[in-house]
């Protein structure tokens, strides 16, 4: 039997023998699973005892270094370990910016000591984290931010305002890009910043979307001060570590709406097919309103076509090739394919997709409609298509500026 | 499914792609045409192409083949794709020989095919009639049975690569009516068999097609392609594969016609600067850009998988050709607007790779045609 094998099997047992029974199968959005943090609320008491047990082996972050608490595994094992949570239908122990974001950045950018500070917390599911990007002004041109921050012997004193912080009001700290040097071009003085939101001078008010309640703030600065060592990289250094970053939010924005329809067993109908027979009818076994059929059809197309590009850019990788530019296409199609997607189910739907809440609609209907409204940020938020298209026609197919 | 080439197919592309360059440049398709060459493609460059092994890339070794499959095929017909090769790669290779490989029998196979491998003969798919469209079961071609045989008469519309075949794989109705999967039946037909007759017709992009008339045509019992009156599930399966080759020669066109814009985009001066600053055109460039690369990565997961018998294989063929279609066509149309005005003259090689984008994408069905056939697959 090969190592890895080995390793399945043993992973396996311990799977088996740790996971409480009552996470078992319990399936969660990407908004209720279990982001951690002090403020943390387990409505299991068991999906905290996973978490510890979990964290232990380091297995919330299976692949980082197990110095600073990761697992240490290689990247196939942390595949088998992924492979095998699946099958036994165990959800993650922990989910959030500090495993996706926050947590690489640091290993690749941090000093030791901050490692030391930081990761084996993010390990443990201890501190929530959220990002300080965007401010009011701004948004796609994100160099331009204007948040102060002065210094002051071992301190910088922070002055501004962020925007669109996912979960400001529950997190603990928040990565910031913050102007330390306005008197050079934009890119140049931008450091990026650490900050504990118990900090006095921190404060958080919600957003309130086009489609409701959102976990976006608005997070305020007044007068707080921070520590220069909680600098990352150099002072001044700030841009290339946000684009690295950022780089990265991209793929993860891809990937979530890559997965979908489209694929699965011969025959099988998908979910946007279901959804057109249930509110147009079926005629000869086809979906009653052969334009919505082929409307149905383009859409599953493009998301089987976007998900392969996705899978050929990961098996290119792992033979070897090196990711390029070409990775924005993934943020502008992917987004844009989810949007024609809630576009197309709300048309479907007819006059049922048309309540805000209250009687007259079901669960699914109020859904359909706020995920459609919500849909439309896809093409804006982490980028927006117009930016991406930006990078392609400049990065990728050499268009002269 | 591995959706990255292997280092055989790297080393496949590059001596196609070498080959194109030093061999078969766009204007050798272009002298062919203005020649009114009736055969319309080089007869002594095919047989080149066969000794290099890749008109028998997917054939068996038993007929001189090399035994690979659909993937390195595809790798090879994209690179003579980009220079607008007029070579029957998608008539003879794609859907004549598929269908001897999956009906004929080994002797069959042998005998038919080891000319062809070899690049001493060429054959063609003799589907297509006036009311056949896309749907591969509307056939009205009648071979009724006679002693040990079958006589055959038919009219075949734009039969690709038709004129100057040595012989044709005839689609054939011997029960049944039109639209209907039962009675479809595959003969082997030679051209020169008494009471068959071929007429050279002249398309769009200049390439061979013939309409081909059988009239009461005698084919023997060793003729016989498979069952009769049980191929209509197998005439999809070759008719597959045939659409998996016009992809993978569509993918190469959409990618040079698209490089040829790009590069006119950096080049090419108006309002003092070079109209690609202009972020009009860079965001449509950028869109094409898109469309190239989803459409690739159909072409590969098509070809992968017929080579492993996937049974996602039908509606992975169907969603190549459509974004294909689609995308061939927005590559073309593309470029001549950006080429402005000189993309509308003979001249420039931009149209050439429209008309042969309006071809290939009415050729097999269209993307309105796999949508339609995606949709019937899924049970919807």
């Amino acid at each position: 039997m090969s190592d890895l094998e080995k390793f399945r099997q043993k992973t396996r047992i311990w799977l088996e023998e740790n996971a409480p029974e009552s996470i078992i199968g319990v399936r969660f959005t990407e908004l209720d699973g279990n982001w951690g943090g002090r403020k943390a609320e387990y409505g299991n008491p068991d999906m905290k005892v996973w978490l510890d047990r979990m964290a232990d082996r380091g297995w919330t972050a299976p692949t980082w270094p197990a110095e600073y608490g990761g697992g240490g595994l290689s990247a196939q094992e942390a595949k088998v370990l992924s492979q095998e949570m699946t099958a036994l239908r165990i959800p993650p122990a922990l989910v959030g910016f500090g495993l996706t974001m926050i947590g690489p950045t640091l290993l690749r950018f941090g000093t030791d000591e901050q490692k030391q500070e930081h990761i084996p917390r993010i390990v443990r599911g201890e501190i929530r984290w959220c990002q300080g990007y965007s401010e009011p002004g701004a948004g796609s041109d994100l160099a331009s931010l204007q948040t102060r921050a002065v210094r002051e012997g071992d301190e910088f004193i922070i002055n501004g305002t962020k925007v669109w912080t996912s979960y400001a009001d529950k997190a603990d700290w928040i990565f910031c890009l913050v102007r330390t040097d306005p008197d050079v071009k934009k890119q140049e003085g931008i450091t990026f910043l650490l900050i504990d939101m118990e900090t006095t001078g921190v404060s958080v008010s919600p957003i309130l979307l086009i489609s409701g309640k959102s976990p976006f703030c608005e997070t305020h600065f007044q007068d707080v001060r921070v520590p220069v060592r909680n600098v990352i990289s150099e002072i001044n250094a700030g841009w290339t570590v946000a684009k690295a970053l950022l780089g990265h939010e991209r793929t993860m924005i891809a990937d979530t709406f890559g997965a979908g329809s489209g694929r699965g067993k011969k025959r099988s109908r998908g979910i946007m097919a279901e959804h057109a027979l249930r509110y147009l009818g079926e005629r000869e076994g086809e979906v009653a309103d052969p334009v919505v059929r082929n409307e149905v059809a383009q859409n599953e197309m493009d998301t089987r076509a976007f998900g392969l590009t996705v899978q050929r850019a990961k098996d290119a990788a792992k033979a070897g090739h090196q990711p390029g530019p070409e990775s924005s296409m993934f943020k502008v199609y992917g987004t844009e394919i989810n949007m024609r997607r809630n576009e197309l189910a709300v048309r479907i739907a007819g006059p049922q997709a048309l309540g805000w809440e209250g009687p007259g609609f079901d669960e699914e209907e109020i859904a359909l409609t706020r995920d459609w409204l919500r849909s439309r940020g896809n093409s804006i938020e982490g980028g927006t298509s117009e930016v991406q298209l930006n990078i392609i026609a400049k990065h990728v197919l050499g268009l002269p500026d | 499914m591995e959706m990255v080439l292997t280092e055989d197919q790297e080393l496949i592309a590059k001596t196609a792609n070498d080959f194109v360059k030093e061999k078969s440049p766009i204007s050798r398709m272009r002298k062919l045409r203005d020649q009114a060459d009736p055969m319309g493609y080089s007869r002594a460059l095919w047989k080149e192409m066969a000794e290099l092994g890749w008109v028998g890339i997917a054939l068996p070794e038993s007929v001189g083949g090399a035994g690979m499959g659909m993937s390195e095929l595809v790798v090879v017909v994209e690179a003579l794709g980009r220079s607008l090769a007029p070579e029957p790669f998608i008539s003879c290779v794609g859907l004549a020989s598929a269908a001897v490989l999956e009906l004929g029998t080994e002797a069959q196979q042998e005998l038919w095919l080891t000319p062809v491998a070899s690049g001493e003969q060429t054959i063609a798919f003799a589907h297509l009639e006036p009311e056949t469209r896309y749907e591969p079961h509307a056939i009205q071609s009648e071979a009724r049975r006679e002693g040990d045989g079958f006589v055959l008469s038919g009219r075949k519309i734009q039969v690709l690569d038709g004129f100057g075949a040595e012989a044709f794989v005839v689609v054939a109705r011997t029960d049944g009516a039109s639209g209907e999967a039962e009675g479809i039946s595959l003969f082997w037909v030679p051209a020169d068999a008494e009471g068959v007759s071929v007429e050279r017709q002249t398309l769009l992009d200049s390439r061979n097609a013939a309409i081909v008339q059988f009239e009461n045509v005698q084919v023997p019992q060793a003729s016989v392609l498979g069952e009769p009156g049980q191929c209509g599930e197998a005439l999809e399966r070759i008719i597959e594969r045939g659409t998996v080759v016009l992809c993978a020669e569509m993918l190469g066109g959409m990618s040079e016609a698209f490089r040829l814009t790009v590069d006119y985009l950096k080049e090419r001066e108006q309002f003092g600067t070079r109209i690609g600053t202009f972020q009009g055109l860079k965001h449509r460039a950028a869109r094409v850009f898109m469309e190239i690369e989803l459409a690739r990565s159909c072409v590969m997961a098509a070809a992968r998988a017929i080579d492993e018998s996937s049974e996602d294989a039908s509606k992975l063929v169907s969603l190549a050709k459509a974004r294909c279609s689609d995308a061939y066509i927005l590559a073309a149309n593309e470029g001549v607007q950006m080429f402005g005005g000189v993309g509308m003259t003979d001249e420039y090689d931009i149209g050439l790779f429209m008309k042969r984008a309006r071809m290939s994408e009415l050729t097999l069905g269209d993307a309105n045609h796999h949508r339609k056939r995606w949709s019937a697959l899924s049970n919807y």
